[in-house]
């Protein structure tokens, strides 16, 4: 593959907002995102965002491009903290093409990195790749 | 510590229905806007983005914790190591989900300073139709203890 990555998307600094507001969506209460006393007492210097919200945004970067209903998994590893003040950019690029329960799929392979460059998220998703005629 | 006996433990089963305006609220805190993703499928109803299978446990649990305090571990020991997702069928606002998970693995690190706890789970709709199925881990940290 040369150049462009099949998956580049960029997103805005996190907030202590948008911690507060993915703790009340996603009912995750835990305090060390939204509470900065509770993010010291656990040895961190101040709130950090959920994982699964950055997760939820590696599923953005891959339903912009293919459709839901093609997307079999989604998996990542979480290996750095995201800060507040931190500007994730997702990339992927298919990696490898399979076949598996009769239709071909391919491995994107996906990273979210931070402004300074350092990996938060390491992960794939497998989707079912588009096959000649069918939709 | 995690008690090696949790190992297999089955955790009490969670019961959610996926419901519109929170969906939408969740929508607005990942900051999705794609209206192939916002607005109803072919089917008639919006359907569930790829992470929101995790937050509809924790929604919908008595105890939003349950997955660590029915095995006697605190919230604030663990960190989420890895998360893996497998969807079978797509899921849509109205749907009935039935969360079964249990203790999978459980892997000591760093020589006793961390644990990894492997949990999975397989989530059922309405029509007894697997869904999907999950895999996640977590970092346990053990306090600082006298035991080996």
């Amino acid at each position: 593959m040369t150049g462009q990555s099949l998956i580049l998307a960029r997103f805005p600094a996190i907030t202590r907002e948008a911690l507060a507001r993915y703790a009340d969506a996603s009912g995750d209460s835990n305090a060390v995102h939204i509470d900065v006393d509770a993010a010291r007492a656990a040895g961190f210097e101040d709130v950090f965002a959920q994982g699964m919200l950055v997760m939820a945004l590696m599923g953005r970067s891959v339903t912009d491009v293919v459709p839901l209903h093609r997307v079999r998994s989604l998996s990542t590893r979480f290996v750095g903290i995201t800060n507040l003040g931190d500007e994730l950019t997702c990339r992927g690029d298919i990696t490898e093409s399979f076949e598996e329960d009769g239709e071909r799929r391919g491995i994107i392979d996906l990273e979210i990195r931070n402004q300074h460059d350092q990996l938060k998220l390491a992960g794939k998703a497998i989707v079912a790749l588009e096959s000649e005629g069918a939709g | 510590m995690v008690d090696p006996a949790c190992l297999g433990h089955e955790f009490t089963p969670v019961v959610a229905t996926v419901e519109a305006e929170r969906l939408d609220a969740y929508f607005a805190a990942i900051g999705e806007t794609n209206p192939a993703m916002i607005e109803p499928d072919s089917s008639g109803a919006v359907a569930v983005p790829p992470a929101y299978l995790f937050c509809l446990e924790m929604l919908h649990a008595q105890d939003p914790f349950a997955f660590v305090n029915e095995i006697g571990v605190s919230i604030e020991n663990i960190l989420h190591a890895d998360q893996h997702f497998a969807y079978h069928h797509t899921i849509h606002v109205g749907d009935t989900l039935t969360y079964r998970s249990r203790v999978v693995d459980l892997i000591e690190k760093r020589n006793g300073a961390l644990t990894f706890l492997v949990q999975a789970a397989e989530i059922f709709d309405q029509n007894e139709r697997l869904v999907a199925e999950t895999r996640r881990t977590f970092a346990v940290r053990n306090q600082a203890a006298s035991q080996q």
